[in-house]
């Protein structure tokens, strides 16, 4: 039974969902390793300023989907388009995303910012006032000349959310960013994604945190077996999921099988 | 013939008094072997990190040829050089034959592969960790060599290493460029051999014990650098 606020949030996202135009949609997706299908048929789209989850068991194709959108890798069969128009190189460079283990060079954090905005074209005052307003945004002021890889994992997740924040993209994807920390840097990390969001960054995050898809998303994307078996706003789905599969795996039912959606 | 501890003490007292000529034939191979590894690094470094962080067609087969270069003989790269620099050879108005800048041709040759191929390694495995940020990142591929040999430097020192410590110990190539004239082309390896077959033992003895004292001096202070690196989680 839904409460009145959640109904209110629930009403506002579907108008929202209506209204927003999309930032990137994908169109019969595909791909597939050595004749194994991983992605298959995937068609969504993902509105522009929205917070999108992306959730579902291990092997359902969340990560991989999530590397498709962003362009890291090529897919077999299907389009992306970026508002509208096939994703190229300079719509990718208008997204970022953050890995489940952060990707630190072995440089300060300083120098790890000031790459990633070199690298962006972002030159002289402006690089400095970035690399400034990242620290401070990641309040990682007093470790600036810190090697990055010595900083605890929490420090260094804020650190690759910062990072990309920086290069100021459009499109936010993270892929289970707060997998592996602990309660005080998780909050931390959402605080810093609920910044990009209040600062009109779509977000795409991979979760298997159901309180955290509730915290940090709009809309969720339920996949299983590589297809999307359920799409809505987060609380709908998530108090009253339609698939038989997203209903099992938020009850615990579902069993691991790779490439598979088939439900115990 | 004299016992091992006089000969040894006679070699110690060429090098306390600073020996003229010792000094000569030191100065000569430093000259020669670092000039030959500085550009072999110019050339093996982004050879080797193109090779490492980049997928093109016949990618393998330069990676297998640059490995086996690593194992080149030097008298066979020795009689290349010669052949090509010789009067009769396409280089032979360059008058370079029996010049210390043969020697630097011919040691250039043999330690480029090795510091190439090494840091294909070197680079390879850093760019398998930093692939997906670089793609996310959208560096270009000029970037990418550079920033993975930045972050590689630590490791690229023994890279460095392993070419000085061929091109100082080389003998076989340097002998057949450079003739081993006196006050011209006389390094320690070339003088070690001949002093040694004429019977003077003192002076290669010293030359022998300098060489050794060279190549402890260069890995401890390579290997310090690393380990400080290593502390501060740089490398």
């Amino acid at each position: 039974m839904l409460d009145s606020a959640s109904l209110m949030k629930t009403f506002r996202a579907d108008v929202a969902e209506k209204v927003a135009p999309s930032v990137i949609s994908a169109r019969g997706l595909g791909f597939a390793v050595e004749g194994r299908v991983l992605i298959r048929d995937v068609d969504l789209d993902i509105k522009a300023g929205r917070r999108t989850v992306i959730m579902g068991s291990n092997g359902a194709g969340k990560s991989l989907l999530l590397r498709l959108l962003h362009g890291l890798i090529a897919p077999s069969s299907g389009e992306i388009l970026w508002n509208g128009r096939p994703l190229d190189k300079a719509a990718r460079r208008r997204q970022a995303m953050v890995f489940q283990r952060p990707v630190m060079l072995r440089r300060s954090v300083l120098a790890n910012l000031d790459f990633a905005l070199r690298v962006h074209g972002v030159h002289g005052p402006a690089r400095r006032d970035r690399e400034r307003a990242a620290l401070a945004m990641a309040r990682l002021e007093d470790l600036a000349a810190s090697p990055a890889r010595t900083l605890s994992g929490g420090e260094q997740q804020r650190l690759a959310i910062a990072r990309a924040l920086a290069c100021a993209p459009d499109l936010l994807f993270l892929d289970e960013p707060t997998v592996s920390l602990d309660p005080a840097s998780t909050h931390a990390v959402e605080m810093l994604i609920g910044d990009a969001h209040a600062a009109g960054v779509t977000t795409v995050l991979v979760t298997h945190d159901r309180a955290q898809a509730l915290r940090l998303g709009d809309d969720v994307i339920f996949m299983a077996g590589g297809r999307i078996a359920e799409t809505g706003p987060v609380e709908k789905v998530l108090q009253n999921p339609q698939s038989e599969v997203a209903r099992a795996w938020l009850e615990g039912r579902l069993h691991f099988e790779p490439g598979a959606s088939e439900t115990k | 013939m004299d016992s091992f501890g006089s000969i040894l003490t006679e070699a110690f007292g060429l090098i306390l008094i600073w020996d003229p000529d010792l000094i000569e034939i030191i100065g000569l191979s430093l000259r020669v072997t670092l000039t030959a590894v500085i550009v072999a690094c110019v050339i093996g470094l982004p050879l080797g990190a193109a090779v490492g962080a980049f997928r093109f067609p016949g990618r393998t087969i330069v990676a297998v040829v640059l490995n086996a270069l690593m194992g080149l003989p030097p008298v066979v790269v020795g009689l290349m050089v010669y052949l090509m620099l010789s009067a009769s050879g396409p280089l032979g108005p360059l008058q370079l034959l029996y010049t210390p800048m043969a020697m630097i041709i011919a040691q250039t040759i043999l330690v480029t592969p090795i510091i190439a191929a090494l840091t294909k390694q070197v680079v390879e495995d850093l760019h398998r960790e930093y692939v997906e940020q670089f793609a996310s990142l959208g560096v270009g591929p000029l970037d990418r060599v550079g920033a993975l040999l930045w972050d590689a430097r630590y490791s690229l020192l023994t890279v460095a290493l392993a070419g000085f410590g061929r091109a100082v110990a080389e003998v076989g190539a340097v002998i057949i460029v450079g003739g081993n004239i006196n006050h011209v082309t006389r390094v320690m390896t070339t003088t070690i051999a001949l002093e040694t077959s004429k019977g003077n033992l003192e002076l290669a003895l010293a030359l022998g014990v300098v060489l050794l004292a060279i190549a402890l001096f260069v890995n401890a202070a390579v290997m310090a650098v690393r380990a400080s690196a290593v502390r501060a989680a740089y490398a």
